[in-house]
């Protein structure tokens, strides 16, 4: 990670001061924090979904492209940018050196 | 479609053991002692959910002078509230901190009055620093997230640089560095409190440095004092919008201040539901929508921005709620702003502040820039008051 950007390799998480949780009034993903909040649209939601710490942005991507059947890369770095600049997503940054699969 | 809230401001208690001058709590505070109970609150709190509200503070007065603030806490947590505790951390020792964060509560903010001892401690009337840094530090130990609240004034604006290096020596997430806004007890003593235009310039090149190098690692909020804006704030995001503001004694208003306009009843949750006084009560609908403005907001391409600014402001500085706010340069009263300028002083020494106090003779004390027939008639809260 770079200048607070992510790489495909990172395997990004949700930060600990910050929950996404379902609101029932408004029908939508949530994400809740300090003081503040996102309504999350469907897309940012189904990314914040598979944010765990396990998988990567790469892979993130893969599984959504699939789910969606267009490329998403785009769309998924710059919203996990954004919520990293805010603090809201962390990234475990992985060297390339150590990324042990053949991708 | 009349929005959903997302916030709940829970004035849980109108005592604190500081005396901060800019207070925005109103000045009869001893009016509100009749306060709501454990059992008030959790119906108040799960009617709130219903409503839609997602972001609940609980604030004051100081919310730790309540004890069972932890049993506040987990049944917000447990109704799937983000709970921030917005405090002035006196109490908040590890223990207590522990307790909370034990009952779910998700993030602390404290204020601290001043980047040294000295000054802190004489604009809040007693001696509070040294304490405030150990909770701090106590609360970042137990991994909260931590914000800090700078309230500025002429006393401490100058401080700026230094606040900004305590917050980082504390490890705060968020800085809140708010520049006083006139209400209640701030309103009364806005005199000597209200920055010079200097002071202001002086300081702007320091945050927006700041705002810049901590991008990323700390988020800085800056809030410019109105008074010297062109065009007002866009106040709670718009009249029973986003926001509503919950009393000790159960009174709601659409913010801080409302209560100060007469003319409508406030409502109050021992006698009504939350969602009958946001969707149906006339205190909550009566600035609504964009029907009730004047010119120049009825034709001004700001006014679904800025909502003609802040309907209390409007009240307290020309007597008519329904008037543009006067801060915005385009107002036909914006003199009244003006000449509250023209009078601020450089007097750095001129600390004649009216300290918050739960005394009835201070609560008695009319306000400036109120028009005088006005001034004795501080209006009630909705409850009668307790017997003493």
């Amino acid at each position: 990670m770079s200048a607070n950007e992510l790489t495909l390799a990172d395997r990004p998480r949700l930060s600990a001061r910050a929950r996404m949780q379902y609101d029932a009034v408004r029908e939508k993903q949530v994400l809740l924090f300090p003081e503040g909040l996102l309504v999350l649209n469907e897309t940012a939601a189904a990314i914040l979904a598979l944010c765990d710490g396990q998988r990567s942005v790469a892979e993130i991507a893969a599984e959504l492209g699939a789910r969606y059947s267009r490329p998403v890369d785009q769309d998924v770095m710059n919203l996990l940018n954004r919520l990293v600049q805010k603090r809201l997503v962390e990234a475990q940054v992985v060297e390339p050196m150590a990324h042990a699969d053949d991708r | 479609m009349i929005d959903r809230p997302y916030g709940l401001l829970a004035e849980l208690t109108y005592r604190c053991p500081l005396h901060c001058p800019y207070c925005s709590n109103p000045m009869n505070l001893a009016d509100f002692g009749d306060e709501l109970s454990l059992e008030e609150w959790t119906r108040v709190l799960a009617e709130a959910r219903e409503l839609g509200v997602l972001q609940l503070h609980l604030s004051g007065g100081e919310p730790l002078q309540r004890r069972d603030l932890a049993d506040i806490v987990a049944e917000a947590h447990r109704l799937g509230f983000y709970s921030n505790l917005i405090t002035s951390a006196l109490s908040l020792t590890p223990e207590k901190a522990r307790q909370l964060k034990e009952a779910g509560l998700d993030n602390v903010q404290i204020s601290i009055q001043a980047a040294d001892a000295d000054l802190s401690d004489r604009i809040a009337g007693t001696r509070a620093y040294d304490r405030k840094i150990a909770a701090a530090r106590a609360v970042k130990a137990l991994g909260f997230p931590l914000t800090l609240n700078y309230v500025l004034h002429r006393h401490n604006i100058d401080q700026v640089a230094r606040l900004l290096e305590l917050a980082e020596d504390l490890g705060a997430d968020r800085v809140e560095l708010a520049n006083t806004q006139y209400y209640g007890w701030a309103l009364h003593n806005r005199a000597v409190l209200m920055p010079t235009r200097a002071q202001l310039e002086r300081i702007e090149p320091v945050v927006r440095a700041a705002i810049d190098r901590l991008a990323g690692r700390m988020q800085v909020l800056y809030v410019f004092p109105d008074y010297y804006s062109q065009y007002p704030k866009p106040c709670m995001g718009g009249w029973g919008s986003r926001q509503l503001t919950l009393r000790p004694n159960g009174d709601v208003l659409p913010c801080q201040a409302a209560d100060q306009i007469p003319g409508v009843a406030i409502e109050n949750v021992r006698r009504r539901s939350l969602a009958w006084i946001w969707d149906d009560s006339p205190m909550f609908n009566r600035f609504r929508g964009l029907d009730w403005m004047q010119e120049p907001c009825r034709s001004c391409p700001r006014k679904t921005i800025d909502f003609g600014g802040c309907r209390c402001q409007a009240f307290l500085l020309t007597g008519d709620p329904a008037a543009t706010d006067p801060v915005c340069h385009l107002s036909p009263r914006h003199a009244v702003v003006a000449d509250v300028i023209e009078a601020v002083t450089d007097a750095e020494a001129d600390t004649d502040f009216a300290y918050r106090s739960l005394q009835r003779e201070a609560a008695n004390v009319g306000q400036p820039g109120m028009p005088a027939t006005l001034a004795s008639n501080m209006r009630q809260p909705s409850a009668a008051p307790p017997s003493d």
